[in-house]
This record gives C-alpha cells, sequence and structure tokens, in this order.
C-alpha cells in the first residue's frame, strides 16, 4: 500500500491505495470520478485521458501512486462552475458525441490539443492529434469539427480586448 | 416545423451528462457489497474438459467462491439458444448445438467461459482465475467455414452433422439457371465478406444483485434491449421469471449490434449473485471483448449475374456459406437468410433470383447482427458484381445501374420484400453531382503525374429497415415479434414522460423523441423526458436495432400521443364549454378554433389530474399506453461514391472524398441523421481498408487487441459530403425509414470499387490494408 | 496487474539502491511497462520510479553537441527549440512516437532501455552513433542495442543521458503498422562529417539494424537516386499479420529514399 496525496479537480486528496492501483481506477473508485473511463487494455483507445499537471494523460498506463504530489484535472473538473468549458460546449453543438463513452477523453484531449497549439489549428492538425483517442460512433467528422470550433471560440477569447 | 419540433436540428438533451462526464454506464454502478468477477476462460479453441480443480483459487485471498458450470447446471439454468427457427429446404429444422453458459464438458472457442471467480477486487479475482487449474484434452479445431464442411473437418457439435446448421434456400432456382442459361453476358465472382468485430467503446459489462429479502433480481447491462434480456432469461434460461427479474440498461457505450444478444455473463452474474449471496460486477477488458463479443460478416459467396443483350439483368444467383463460429447467437441465424437474401434484389429489376445459404459451425467467436448484419453482405456482393459486370460490359457503372433501376413503386422483389416508396435515379444524380463525378478524369490524370493511381467507385445500396411486422417475421422463424411499445404520462403540470421500449445507445432518442412531442402540442422541449432502459419503468419494448427506432418505436409514441391529444382535446372541450372538433392545439394551448379562446397545456393537464370538472364518465388522469406493429419493412436507400488514392510504393491508401446521397423518408433531426450517416460510413470504410478478424489454424485469436485490429482513427478518414434527397415511407405514421446503419451497408462496395479501378484489378478481398494493396500492385 | 511494491527514488544513487529490492524494475514514463503490467505479460515485484529525478531531465545542446537526459519526455525532446534547431530529425522523430499523451509520459531513456523492435529512437540512437550514458559507463549505440527487448545494460545499471553530435543533415520516416501505429518499418539517415550512418527500426527480427548497403550507396551519393538499384534482402526480417518480410524489405528503401530527399530538403 502507498499513501499517495494529489490533486484532484483543486481539491487536495489523500488516500491509502494498493500500489497496483492505475491512476482511472483511483479517480473512478476511490474518488468516485466515472466520468474517465477504461475502453482498451494497451493505452490506445484514450477514454480514460486527464491532464496530469496540466499535460494530457492516459490514466490507465499510470499508477496512482506516481502521481502523488501531481495536479490531476478531470472531466468532472474542466468547466467553471455550472458553465460548460468551451470545448464541452462546442462538442454539444456540433453533435461531435453519440454514446458519450470516449467524450470524455476526447474532450480532454482536445483542451489539451488547443492549448498547445494557440496559433490555431486546421483539419488535418486535429485528426492527427487525434491518434490517440478512439470514436467508434461519430466517424470523427463532427469531432474534427467540434475541436475546431471550440480553438477558434478560445483563441478569440484569448485575444486581449482592444483599449477603448 | 417549430424550432424544436419534427425537422430541427435541436442539439441533444443528453449531451449535458456526456461531456461532463455525469453518464451512468454499467461499471459506473456501485451495490453495497459489491463484488468482482473475473471469469477462467479456454485458452484452446476445442478441447475437452477433464477436471476443472477450484481448491487453490477458493484459498486465495480475497475470494467469495468460484464457481463451474456444473454447478450453474445444477441449478437449472438453460443452455442459451438462437431465437430464430430456419428450416433447411429438405425441410429439417436448423441444427442447434448445446451452449452452455459456463462450459463444462468442453469449450469450443478460445474465450469459452469455464468458471467464474468472484472477489473483493478485480485484482484478486484475476489472481484467483489464473490459480483455477482446468484439464483439458485439446482437440483439432476448425476456423474456416469453408474447411469446415470438408469432409473429415472437426466435428463441434454432435446435433449438427458435418458442422452443417442449415442449407436453406429462397428463390426461384429453374428460373434462375434459366436465365443465366439464356443469358448474353454473365459475371462471376467469388465474393469474401470480412470477419469484423464491433467494438463499442464501451466494453460489454453486468451487474447481477440478488435481493433476499424480496426474492428478486436486478440486472445492471449493456444492452440495446433489456425487455428482450428480460424475457430470454426468464423464458429460456431460467434465471427467474419476469416479475422477479429487473433489467435496466443504463448508459451504454454504443452497440452496433453486439449488444442485442443475451451473452453468458450476464446470466452467469444473476445466477451467482444468489448463489454466492453477494451483488457480483464483471467489466470485459479489451481483449476479452475481441475474444467474446460476437463477431459480424464472414461470408463466402459465389455469385453469377446474367445480363441480356440491352444490358439488363436477367438474373442472381449466389451461393453462401456463413461462418456462425462455435454457438448459434440469439439471432445468428436470421441474418444470413432472412436479413441478407431477401435484399439480394437490390435497386434492381431482377426477375429472377435463386440464392442458397449454409451456415456453419467453427471453432471462432459466435457470429451474429454487426451495424447492418446481412444487408451489408447482400450490398457489398450485388454492388461489386454490377461494378465487374460494368467494367465487362464496356458500359459506365452508372449508367449500367440506371438501366436497371427499379422506377415503380410499389415493387415485388422475388425475394420476399415489397418495395414501397424510392427514387434510386435521384440519389445517384445527388451523389454524382457532390462528387464531381464528371471532373474525375482530370484528377485522375493529375494524381498519375504525382505518381499516384486514383479511383472512383459507386455503391447504391438498399436496405429492408424498421424491423418488422410481426406476423411476417413470425412466419420467417422469428422467436418474438417485432412491435414496440409506448407510454406517454402526462403529468398534473403538464410536463410530460415519454416511456419507451426502444433503447438509446447514442442514438439520440432523448432528443429525437422529445421533439415529436414538442412538435405535436407545442410544449418546450425541456419539459418533456425520455425514459427508457428499464424493465421496472417501461413495460415491454423490443429495443433498438435494424434501425427501427424512428420507423417502429417513434410510430408507438405518435399512436399514443394520437390518444393523448384526444382525451386532452376532450377535456379542453368540457372546460372551454366548446365542441371537442373545433379544438386545435397550438403553442402550448388548446384553443377553439378561430377564436382566442383557450386553455393552456398544463391547465388542462390539471384539470384531468384534480378532476373537479371532466366531462362525465371520463376517467382522471392523462396518460396513455400504445403497442405499434408495423405493416411493412422500411427501405432506406441511396448512393456512395468514394474517391481515393494509392500510393503504389507503399500501398499507402488515402480517401480523397467519400460522398453519401441517401434516402431515408422524413428526417427528425437532420444533425442526427448526418452524425448516424458518419459514423456508419467510418464503420463501412473500417471494414474495406482496415478491419479483418483473424484466426491462426489453430483457433488463435490474432487480433485480439487494438495492437492488431485496426480501428479506424481521424486520420485515416476525411471529412465526409452527405446530404438526403427523401421520398416519405408510406407505411408508417410519420414517413420515417430509418438511417442508422445506411453508412455502414452501403459504403465498402463504393470504397473496392474505387481501389479496384485505381488498380485496374478485378477483384480485391477487403481489407485494403496497405501490405496487401502494396501486393496487388506488385501483382499486376 | 499482479501486486507490486512502487518506489520513487530522488536519485540516481537512490534508484540503484532501490533496484535492489526483489526482482525490482524501474520505470519513467511506463507507457511500456505499464500496459505490459496490466496484462501480466511482465511481472516485477517492484518499481522504482525515476521519472522525477531532476538529474535525468532536460536537453543540452553546446555547439553540435546534444546531450538528452533519460527521463526527458517525448513532448519535450519533439518541442525543444535548441533541439529543433541543432536536430530537427530527432525532434520530429520524436513528435511521431505513439500519440500526444504517450509523449507527455514517455522518456527517451525508457525507450531505448526497452528496445522494442518497432521503437523509433533505436533507428536515431544507432543512425546518429549516438553514445548511451549509463550510471556505470558509456557505450556507443552500435553496441547498446542487443536483440528483441535485450540491451547490454547489466544489473542496477541506469541510462542517464544520450549523447551525439548532430549531423549535417538527418532524416526520420517512418511507416506504421496501420493498427499499433508503431513502425512497421522505421528509417533514419544521419550524414556526418565523414560517413552516412542508416539504422532501422521495426522490420529486423532482431531489433534494430543498420543498412550497410544503403549506407554505402548513400555514402557515394547522398541522394534518393542512389538507391535505385539497391535491393534489400528480406531474410532476417519480421513477417507478420500486417508485413510480410518482402513488403518491409521493401518498404526500407522507400523510406531511405523518402529520408535522404527529406533530409536534402
Amino acid at each position: 500500500m502507498s499513501d499517495i496525496s494529489l490533486t484532484v479537480n483543486g481539491r487536495q486528496v489523500r488516500a491509502a491505495v494498493e500500489d497496483r492501483t492505475l491512476l482511472v481506477h483511483f479517480l473512478r473508485e476511490h474518488q468516485g470520478l466515472t466520468g474517465t473511463h477504461v475502453g482498451c487494455d494497451t493505452s490506445q483507445c484514450g477514454a480514460c485521458v486527464v491532464h496530469v499537471d496540466g499535460k494530457a494523460v492516459k490514466s490507465c498506463s499510470m499508477l496512482a501512486a506516481q502521481a502523488s504530489g501531481s495536479t490531476v484535472v478531470t472531466i468532472e473538473g474542466i468547466a467553471n462552475g455550472a458553465d460548460l468549458h468551451p470545448v464541452q460546449a462546442a462538442f454539444k453543438e456540433h453533435h461531435g458525441l453519440q454514446c458519450g463513452f470516449c467524450t470524455p477523453g476526447m474532450i480532454m484531449t482536445a483542451t489539451d490539443m488547443i492549448a498547445r497549439h494557440p496559433e490555431g489549428l486546421d483539419e488535418a492538425t486535429v485528426r492527427a492529434e487525434l491518434e490517440g483517442n478512439i470514436c467508434r460512433c461519430t466517424g470523427y467528422h463532427n469531432i474534427v469539427k467540434a475541436i475546431l470550433a471550440a480553438s477558434q471560440t478560445m483563441s478569440k477569447a484569448s485575444k486581449p480586448k482592444k483599449a477603448a | 416545423m417549430g424550432m424544436e419540433g419534427i425537422g430541427a436540428r435541436v442539439t441533444r438533451k443528453e449531451d449535458k451528462r456526456f461531456i461532463t462526464g455525469a453518464g451512468r454506464y454499467v461499471d459506473d454502478m456501485v451495490v453495497p457489497g459489491m463484488k468482482h468477477a473475473v471469469f477462467v476462460r479456454s485458452p484452446h479453441a476445442h478441447a475437452q474438459i477433464k477436471k476443472i480443480d477450484v481448491k487453490q483459487a477458493q484459498a486465495m485471498p480475497g475470494v467469495v467462491a468460484v464457481l463451474t458450470g456444473k454447478e450453474l447446471k445444477a441449478d437449472g439454468i438453460g443452455n442459451l439458444i438462437c431465437g430464430w427457427m430456419i428450416h433447411s429446404k429438405d425441410g429439417s429444422p436448423m441444427k442447434m448445438g448445446a451452449w452452455s453458459p459456463l462450459a463444462f464438458d468442453r469449450v469450443r472457442y478460445v474465450g469459452d467461459a469455464v468458471a467464474i471467480v468472484i472477489a473483493d477486487t478485480k485484482g484478486e479475482a484475476r489472481d484467483a482465475a489464473e490459480a483455477v487449474e482446468v484439464t483439458y484434452k485439446e482437440l483439432k479445431a476448425v476456423v474456416d467455414a469453408v474447411k469446415a464442411l470438408e469432409k473429415g473437418a472437426p466435428q463441434l457439435h454432435p446435433e449438427a452433422e458435418g458442422n452443417l446448421i442449415f442449407d436453406w434456400e429462397i428463390g426461384d432456382a429453374k428460373a434462375t439457371d434459366a436465365a443465366i442459361k439464356a443469358a448474353h453476358h454473365v459475371t462471376r465472382m467469388k465474393i469474401v465478406n470480412n470477419r469484423l468485430v464491433p467494438n463499442a467503446m464501451e466494453p460489454r459489462a453486468a451487474l447481477g444483485y440478488y435481493d433476499k429479502g424480496e426474492d428478486h433480481y436486478t440486472c445492471w447491462t449493456t444492452s440495446q434491449n433489456p425487455h428482450v434480456a428480460r424475457l430470454v432469461m426468464s423464458a429460456f434460461y431460467n434465471v427467474a421469471p419476469e416479475n422477479k427479474l429487473r433489467v435496466i440498461a443504463p448508459d451504454v457505450g454504443g452497440g452496433f449490434g453486439s449488444k442485442i444478444f443475451i451473452y453468458p455473463e450476464e446470466v452467469v452474474c444473476l445466477w451467482a449473485s444468489k448463489k454466492a449471496g453477494v451483488p457480483v460486477k464483471w467489466v470485459a477488458d479489451r481483449t476479452e471483448s475481441f475474444l467474446t463479443d460476437a463477431h459480424g460478416r464472414d461470408h463466402h459467396s459465389t455469385v453469377e449475374m446474367a445480363f441480356d443483350k440491352n444490358n439488363r439483368i436477367t438474373g442472381l444467383k449466389v451461393d453462401t456459406v456463413a461462418n456462425l463460429g462455435a454457438y448459434m447467437s440469439l439471432f445468428s441465424s436470421s441474418v444470413p437468410t432472412y436479413l441478407y437474401a431477401t435484399l439480394l434484389s437490390g435497386q434492381y429489376n431482377i426477375p429472377a433470383i435463386h440464392a442458397n445459404v449454409r451456415t456453419v459451425y467453427t471453432n471462432t467467436a459466435p457470429v451474429d447482427a454487426y451495424r447492418g448484419a446481412g444487408r451489408p453482405e447482400a450490398t457489398y456482393l450485388l454492388e461489386r458484381t454490377i461494378e465487374t459486370a460494368a467494367r465487362e460490359l464496356g458500359v459506365s457503372p452508372a449508367e449500367l445501374r440506371r438501366t436497371n433501376f427499379i422506377t415503380q413503386f410499389p415493387h415485388q422483389t422475388p425475394v420476399i420484400m415489397c418495395y414501397d416508396a424510392g427514387d434510386y435515379a435521384t440519389s445517384l444524380d445527388a451523389a454524382m453531382k457532390a462528387a464531381d463525378y464528371a471532373g474525375f478524369a482530370k484528377r485522375r490524370d493529375k494524381a498519375k503525374k504525382a505518381g499516384k493511381l486514383r479511383g472512383i467507385g459507386m455503391s447504391c445500396y438498399i436496405e429492408a429497415c424498421g424491423i418488422a411486422p410481426s406476423a411476417a417475421v413470425g412466419s420467417l422463424g422469428a422467436g418474438v415479434g417485432l412491435w414496440e411499445s409506448a407510454e406517454v404520462r402526462v403529468n398534473a403540470v403538464g410536463t410530460i414522460e415519454v416511456l419507451t421500449g426502444s433503447h438509446s445507445h447514442g442514438q439520440g432518442h432523448e432528443t429525437t423523441f422529445a421533439q415529436l412531442v414538442a412538435g405535436r402540442f407545442g410544449v418546450p422541449i425541456d419539459s418533456i423526458s425520455i425514459v427508457h432502459g428499464d424493465t421496472d419503468k417501461v413495460q415491454m419494448g423490443m429495443g433498438t436495432y435494424g434501425s427501427r427506432s424512428g420507423a417502429v418505436g417513434m410510430s408507438a409514441i405518435v399512436k399514443a400521443l394520437d390518444k393523448v391529444e384526444a382525451k386532452a382535446k376532450k377535456i379542453a372541450a368540457h372546460l372551454l364549454e366548446a365542441d371537442e372538433g373545433d379544438i386545435v392545439i397550438e403553442n402550448g394551448a388548446l384553443k377553439v378554433a378561430g377564436t382566442d379562446k383557450n386553455v393552456p397545456w398544463f391547465q388542462m393537464a390539471l384539470a384531468a389530474y384534480t378532476a373537479h370538472n371532466l366531462p362525465s364518465g371520463m376517467e382522471a388522469g392523462l396518460k396513455e399506453t400504445a403497442f405499434y406493429d408495423p405493416t411493412n419493412f422500411t427501405f432506406p436507400a441511396g448512393c456512395y461514391i468514394c474517391e481515393l488514392e494509392v500510393d503504389p510504393e507503399t500501398g499507402l491508401t488515402e480517401i480523397i472524398q467519400f460522398v453519401a446521397a441517401d434516402d431515408f423518408g422524413n428526417i427528425i433531426n437532420p444533425m442526427i441523421v448526418e452524425g448516424q450517416v458518419h459514423g456508419g460510413i467510418a464503420q463501412g470504410v473500417g471494414q474495406a481498408m482496415l478491419e479483418g478478424a483473424y484466426y491462426d489454424a489453430s483457433g488463435q485469436l490474432l487480433t485480439a487487441s487494438y495492437m492488431d485490429y485496426t480501428m479506424p482513427r481521424a486520420g485515416d478518414l476525411p471529412s465526409f459530403k452527405v446530404s438526403t434527397s427523401n421520398t416519405p415511407c408510406p407505411s408508417n405514421p410519420l414517413g420515417i425509414k430509418g438511417c442508422g446503419e445506411a453508412g455502414a451497408i452501403g459504403s465498402p462496395p463504393a470504397v473496392i470499387n474505387a481501389l479496384t479501378d485505381a488498380l485496374g484489378v478485378a477483384d480485391f478481398t477487403m481489407p485494403a490494408t496497405p501490405s496487401r494493396v502494396w501486393a496487388a500492385v506488385q501483382k499486376h | 496487474m499482479y501486486s507490486v511494491n512502487y518506489h520513487r527514488a530522488n536519485s540516481v544513487a537512490d534508484a540503484v539502491k532501490l533496484l535492489k529490492t526483489g526482482d525490482a524494475k524501474l520505470v519513467s514514463g511506463g507507457m511500456t511497462l505499464i500496459p505490459a503490467m496490466k496484462t501480466r505479460l511482465a511481472a516485477p515485484s517492484d518499481l522504482v520510479d525515476i521519472s522525477r529525478i531532476t538529474a535525468l531531465k532536460g536537453i543540452k545542446v553546446s555547439g553540435k553537441a546534444v546531450t538528452i537526459g533519460a527521463a526527458t519526455t517525448h513532448y519535450e525532446v519533439s518541442t525543444d527549440a535548441k533541439l529543433q534547431k541543432a536536430c530537427p530529425a530527432l525532434a520530429e522523430l520524436a513528435s511521431m512516437i505513439g500519440d500526444p499523451a504517450v509523449r507527455h509520459r514517455g522518456t527517451i531513456g525508457g525507450s531505448i532501455a526497452n528496445n522494442d523492435p518497432a521503437a523509433d529512437y533505436p533507428a536515431a540512437m544507432v543512425a546518429l552513433g549516438a553514445t548511451i550514458v549509463t550510471n556505470k559507463r558509456e557505450i556507443a549505440a552500435d553496441k547498446f542495442f542487443k536483440g528483441l527487448f535485450e540491451t547490454v545494460l547489466k544489473d542496477g545499471e541506469i541510462v542517464t543521458a544520450v549523447t551525439f553530435n548532430a549531423p549535417a543533415k538527418a532524416a526520420y520516416q517512418k511507416f506504421r503498422n496501420p493498427a499499433s501505429r508503431y513502425a512497421i518499418v522505421g528509417v533514419f539517415v544521419a550524414k556526418g562529417k565523414d560517413d552516412v550512418r542508416v539504422a532501422v527500426t521495426g522490420a529486423g527480427d532482431n531489433g534494430v539494424f543498420r543498412a550497410k548497403t544503403i549506407e554505402a550507396a548513400l555514402a557515394k551519393s547522398f541522394d534518393p537516386a542512389a538507391l535505385a538499384g539497391v535491393k534489400i534482402s528480406a531474410d532476417s526480417l519480421m513477417s507478420d499479420i500486417h508485413a510480410s518480410a518482402d513488403y518491409r524489405a521493401h518498404l526500407i528503401s522507400v523510406m531511405a529514399k523518402r529520408a535522404v530527399a527529406a533530409a536534402n530538403g
């Protein structure tokens, strides 16, 4: 067993876990954050993507103990209160989800992708960067559309307002 | 059309929970005292079980119970069955081998479950599962359906001699043979439809809970049809009577057919929850899903298509061998028969058709419905053949199709189906225009200069959806009726709950079904809730598959809404002292037509429940139920065009554009319909270019994870150009045909027609992976 | 996953000490090891996490000399401005490994110590003539990689960094397995001051290897055309459901040509 301590969605969390506990299972089973999903065994599907210290990672391929001392943000923690995060809003607006199972991982990957590309995104880049997220429902068409739209919204929002 | 009614692009009501991580899937469910299960599975494709020793496993840390098939059988749990009876052409019934939920004497495929281990944690259950000692005597295995029919092949089931389940036919053999004999030209092909693994992103899961106090079971399961699961587990598997069994399918992460069937795991978890005295949860890992989810397709066919001198098709003869795997899954027999051969007329006027289908046991995972189920196999066979015929006859593929299109409706095909409406030429024209088909030659030349091989291909598909008239399918062997139920509850404050037997696992029913109600009564869409997936809430239902939720499920809602409306108008007329026939419903109020006299919807509802002032003799309340049984199948159709480019140096093939022009009848929500088409195309392109399940000769699945089974990724696909031009379906009140499967049905032949065009080869067996394409380039 | 004991090392010395526990293994990003443990293909008794040792992190470029700490992630390698300038081919290779989430965790040291026959870094290390630095010695890449998932690393030996001199020209071309996205064939070409080195990953049945015939041809003329007549033997290449040995042999020359073209810009 390991005593671990980390920040999850802004909250300091301490727990004793079996060392073999994966981060995804710690989040789902110990923290009740079931929005993060497990869709494969080989770290390819991306349903488990969360942010650790500000970067998208696959929580199925990391021990909870490895995350001790880190800051973790999950799908439950990206919105600002009751407002949707722009990426969440874009997925809804552009019908970027169907069954919803891959969606949390997609959204966490997309927010990370947009953050790494402040210069903006094009379709080819989005498709290439979705390498590690598999969706069986949407054919990706509307996911790509949603990410491009969110990227635009966010870049507009982050531009400093001109002085009056 | 209102802002939220039929035809509007309403964003989905269900999205909020999914995009915030608040969806509730089976694996998210927790019951007090719940334990975790791992199944011990056969590592052999075919073996006798000599001995199962569980002693060591039972003593492992955290273990609650280790249970085997002998105990299951002793408790009277029944074998799994196929619910659709097919008779061979000699009149004999299909030969169904016994399928025990836990094998106890023999295993027949890698992954066959032999024991369940229940422990405090999944890790402990897995540790103990490794300690269960099963002594096997290995037997020879056969994985290929054609080889399984050969003399001397390993035999799977004593019930099925020669591994043959049935030898079935449809159509007129004599007339077809005569047409081929008299033909001006005959195109002959061998067609393989590759085996696929459905791969819903949520792995299958089951949570069984036995309530000792109530002597009652609850099963949370990843099902597309929880009521069918309850019915089958009660009536056939002897788990518990229906009144003692509640099945809940909460949020389900995709199905594509693979979650229709009742699998061993939910039966065993329910039984084990009583036996072990603890709630039992099992969640498949991905490799387990690859091994044990019902696979799709796997047909080997030969086809002869006869033409007269005017290029009109005069006959079609098909011989198909279909691999059903180690056991007959719930609807497996219907897929290569009534869902396949009845569509062999395609969009074409073919006077004589004959198809012979043999289904075969092999040492592989059971094969059953996967998105399209039989119709993709029919479409692929037909559309590859007519494309090849066009090349052989030296006519354009579009014109050969056009020459043979059915243009008069209704049209009775020689293979049961009676097409009720369609306009195939309009879809073909729309697709060719969207694809700039006329400009292809220039694009091909340009590609050639860059060292690339460009090809274009089309496919004109038809499918039979909205399954299905109960009496008709009953006469064809179905063990169930295929109606749908609905209950509309108007609450005392005017909000509305619609209980439906359809199940949404990505299709957006919570939105489209609400649109129907919002449009009908002019009430806000947020005041309407769609309730589904729970046998304790919804009385009965047949579930979601075969693109039936719109055409059948929504038609049931319409029927219930008709009844609600009739009663609501009576109440309003009484309140307004007007004639019932003068009441109209507009913008959330019941009005006397042509006057400003009205009663708001919520007031009418309140009046129904206060019952202070109802028409004489009227019962209080406002709740209506309906069962809708369709009178015909529906016939979505369309034309798909694929343009692709091959890098001859590497075999890497890129889809340049993919166009879909569909006829789905009336559309409730175009945004959702487009999403269904996108997803279907991705799966169809996946089948054509990426996906294939392979077993080695000993029966080991070589493609048992995403390391070896290629899932379509974003980078493998382009954005799609989709459009619809719709002829309303005359057989249901909404004029809906259905859109869930079209993409997967229409796209594979379009891709391979484009690829063979690019390569200049006569045929190509799916999937068109780079290595196979490169090999074809080398040969050519 | 079987039970395991997790330890976090604060220094290389600490890690060496911890490695003496049971059947301990090092873990850094864990992108290969953790999935292998999940499927129970790997079962170390103890894990020693070296990913947070600051001494093992970071990229130094001094003139032509490049040093990359073992715990530097693929993401850091792919985005390091100094490296992008000194050896853009290596930064680009790192950007092609796995997917963004994998690149955020996976490390160069972990990749080369694991020596997956389809991993990308081994090809770069061999072609760049890199030196693998451990807590005990310095090892030439040519000698470091030894067969499938095998290296010359001894018990208690920890890769701390890799160093190399940036070549005049270099490029990496990778043809992906459509399913796993690992390399079916990956070819790294590097033109140094006096020689051309070409290393191939994903194809060899004994792991990464140098394509000597290609090197000889390119030494004469560093041009894709120089490879026109060079035939690669399919002997000792891997064959599986995704690619035959013949196909791999063919792809080696195609990828080599494309790499040379890319290196020449």
